[in-house]
């Protein structure tokens, strides 16, 4: 039977809105500014840094990463926009292209990441018949070489053999004869690298008997001689050995001294120049001056 | 005395604190709602003249950064009557405030509706010191005031020197700087019964707050329900609250009188709920949705269905005409306006150059209010609101949140008090070490 008197549920007490005391001080206490930004901003940082630091605390972590670096580096440098294929020379005849290409191995195509212009710069720069070097990479995949060339301007002749040398005594290289370039003049001698230019001036100035030179010579790092054909030799002083020669030129012009047979104009006493003659002459002439007949020829 | 100069100066200081940290909180404890506000102070205004924002008596200084309202509990005619329920209650409009500013407040300024403040006018004379008027000369001549004996068990709320006379001349705010020999002041004292405040304090202080401030509701809401002539020219703002009913008397921008009638919106409510025989909420309920104040022929047809909930629902099935419930509201309202009349006739209000009156509280808004007021308090009166402060959100922005709206801009813009100024050397106790002090100063 059921019971006469309804069980109701008890009237629920209404809800109090109002936060307990505790509760209340916990809230005011979050609102702390320092405590706010601790929880907002600390904690967070502090727990993905540490995630992170856990992470990378391990070995095959790390070496993951670096292993994805240098993947993606590769990956990027190797791009097609970065390739180089071909290396133009400018500016270098052909004997100098083959040393160009010879001291740059370079293997293409590679990445321009992977020159490193400055030292092949130098490397260029480096050969002797290279002035000056400017390389840099063109678009299009091309290393383009801009060689200043130097220019020969006399062969030198050395202990191993003749070399072309530039206007500023730099040896260029060896040629096998001299008739390769008999355009060019030919000097030798110690220290004559070293003065050049005044050197190259007696050349110059020789003017009427330019063709008959045959080489200048630097004798004791000092003084030039001119080595003319037939085994004539003018030995011009220290000082002055331009005026010198002008003066030898002005004699065999006025006299025609260098036709005679004469072996050495001795210009080094600018005071008393000095004729060595050769051995028959130097008979002849005594015999025409009648000093000392010789018993052979009576 | 020495009492409260120190209670109000520490209260001032912790103001300034708070000033400076530029956040505090109002708490409006009333009989029906307690509302929280907290400002923000940003420092010096920052409007430009294009914003067509004047500088509004400071208020605009400050911005509300939250604002939160709940149901009050143990608190009957503005007085804590439950502690523990009023420390709940207050403890939950402080926290959803907090929430809504996303900020934690200390500091709080609290208003008092209730305990039975009373106004007393004090006046003082005293000779000036030099020729020139100075800051010391005030503090004397308010010193001079005769206090007279206002009780055992009350203190003083407020003590606002409200008028100056330098020897024939009167009238003048702030006398300093002029020159005259004889310096007089009138004074407005309000005390409040001592037992209100400190139960107040003691749920403030029970809540983790520290009080930086505390004024009179009705001084509260007079400065924000009042537009600046009313202040000046004269007018009485009546703040009809929940369980009281407060007057305040302005006059040249300073409060002259207040006084309370200890009737409110509650009793009407309770009239309903007991004349209808229904429960408090619902007669609530109805008050709000169907009240008024003047009968018309429309209001005998419209007929208000009121269920008892006393769980026969076959039986309990009464409705009453709307004009049935006219005739319960009005006798109350009429009740409470003729004591408010009979107060302000205590006061001399008829002698004032302006008769304004403003009616604002959250029982002023009931329709036609305004009528019946107009018959029996004066032609001029009108339904005030507060003042439009920066960042108030529209559900606080009623006029049963104008002691609120007041009690922020008390808080942006107090008024000197009595307490602001030095008390003359003389007056200290014999010992003083701060007497010692000044000697010192004055000496070296």
């Amino acid at each position: 039977m059921q019971p006469l008197t309804a069980r109701r549920p008890a009237p629920t007490p209404r809800r109090d809105p109002a936060p307990s005391r505790w509760g209340y001080r916990f809230q005011r206490w979050m609102l702390t500014p320092a405590l706010r930004r601790l929880i907002l901003v600390g904690l967070p940082v502090l727990a993905v840094g540490g995630a992170l630091a856990a992470w990378y605390a391990k070995d095959a972590n790390r070496q993951m990463v670096a292993d994805a670096i240098s993947e993606a580096r590769m990956e990027f440098q190797s791009r097609e926009e970065f390739m180089v294929r071909v290396m133009a020379v400018d500016g270098a005849d052909d004997a100098l292209v083959q040393d160009i290409r010879t001291v740059l191995p370079v293997e293409f195509p590679t990445s321009s990441f992977d020159l490193d212009l400055e030292e092949m710069r130098q490397t260029v720069a480096a050969l002797p018949a290279v002035a000056d070097a400017a390389l840099r990479v063109r678009p299009g995949g091309v290393l383009q070489v801009t060689v200043e060339q130097r220019q020969p301007v006399a062969v030198f002749r050395g202990a191993d053999g003749l070399r072309l040398v530039d206007a500023e005594g730099v040896l260029i290289a060896p040629i096998p004869a001299r008739a390769d370039r008999s355009d060019l003049p030919l000097i030798t001698g110690d220290g004559a690298r070293g003065t050049l230019a005044e050197g190259l001036t007696l050349y110059d100035v020789a003017g009427p008997i330019r063709h008959r030179m045959r080489a200048v010579v630097r004798m004791g790092e000092r003084r030039w001689d001119v080595v003319l054909d037939r085994g004539q030799r003018i030995l011009l002083p220290t000082e002055t050995p331009i005026r010198a020669f002008e003066r030898v030129i002005a004699l065999e012009q006025a006299q025609d001294l260098l036709g005679r047979d004469v072996s050495v104009i001795d210009m080094r006493n600018a005071a008393r120049p000095t004729i060595r003659l050769n051995e028959q002459a130097v008979a002849e002439l005594r015999r025409v001056n009648g000093e000392e007949p010789e018993a052979g020829d009576e | 005395m020495k009492d409260l100069y120190q209670s109000q100066r520490a209260m001032r200081n912790m103001r300034q604190a708070a000033m400076q940290r530029g956040v505090i909180a109002i708490l409006d404890v009333g009989t029906s709602k307690i509302a929280c506000l907290i400002l923000r102070f940003d420092g010096p205004e920052r409007f430009r003249d294009s914003d067509g924002v004047g500088s509004m008596a400071g208020q605009s200084a400050f911005r509300v950064i939250g604002a939160a309202t709940t149901r009050s509990r143990g608190v009957r005619f503005g007085e804590v009557e439950a502690m523990a329920e009023t420390e709940r209650a207050i403890r939950t409009a402080v926290q959803a405030a907090q929430k809504m500013a996303n900020v934690r407040v200390d500091h709080v300024i609290a208003c008092l509706g209730g305990g039975m403040p009373r106004s007393y006018g004090l006046d003082g004379q005293t000779g000036v010191e030099g020729t020139v008027v100075t800051e010391a000369d005030i503090g004397r001549v308010l010193s001079a005031c005769d206090v007279p004996d206002y009780g055992e068990g009350r203190e003083v709320l407020h003590a606002q020197p409200i008028n100056f006379s330098l020897d024939h001349r009167t009238g003048m705010a702030d006398p300093r700087g002029q020159i005259g020999n004889e310096l007089s002041c009138d004074m407005h004292m309000l005390t409040v019964e001592a037992a209100t405040i400190r139960n107040l304090l003691h749920c403030i202080n029970r809540c983790d707050l520290e009080l930086a401030g505390l004024a009179s509701s009705a001084y509260a809401s007079g400065i924000s329900a009042l537009v600046e002539d009313e202040q000046e020219l004269g007018a009485a703002c009546i703040d009809m609250g929940g369980g009281t009913t407060s007057i305040s008397i302005f006059m040249r921008k300073h409060m002259i009188f207040a006084d309370t009638v200890r009737m409110g919106g509650d009793h009407v409510t309770g009239d309903i709920s007991m004349g209808l025989q229904v429960p408090l909420a619902q007669a609530e309920r109805i008050k709000t949705f169907y009240g008024g104040v003047i009968a018309t022929g429309m209001d005998d047809r419209e007929m208000i269905d009121v269920g008892g909930e006393t769980g026969d629902w076959e039986r309990d099935r009464r409705s009453v005409s709307r004009a049935e419930l006219i005739g319960i509201i009005r006798p109350r309202v009429e009740e409470i306006l003729e004591e408010v009349r009979m107060r302000l006739d205590a006061a001399g209000f008829e002698h004032l150059p302006s008769q304004q009156i403003v009616l604002t509280g959250g029982a002023s808004q009931i329709p036609g209010l305004d009528g019946l007021a107009s018959r029996i308090l004066g032609h001029q009166v009108r339904l005030g609101r507060p003042l439009r402060v920066q960042g108030l959100p529209q559900a606080a922005t009623g006029s049963a949140f104008s002691a609120a709206v007041g009690l922020s801009l008390f808080a942006a813009h107090p008024q000197d008090e009595w307490w602001d100024f030095d008390i003359p050397a003389e007056k200290y106790p014999a010992r003083s070490l701060r007497r010692a002090v000044r000697w010192f100063k004055e000496n070296w």
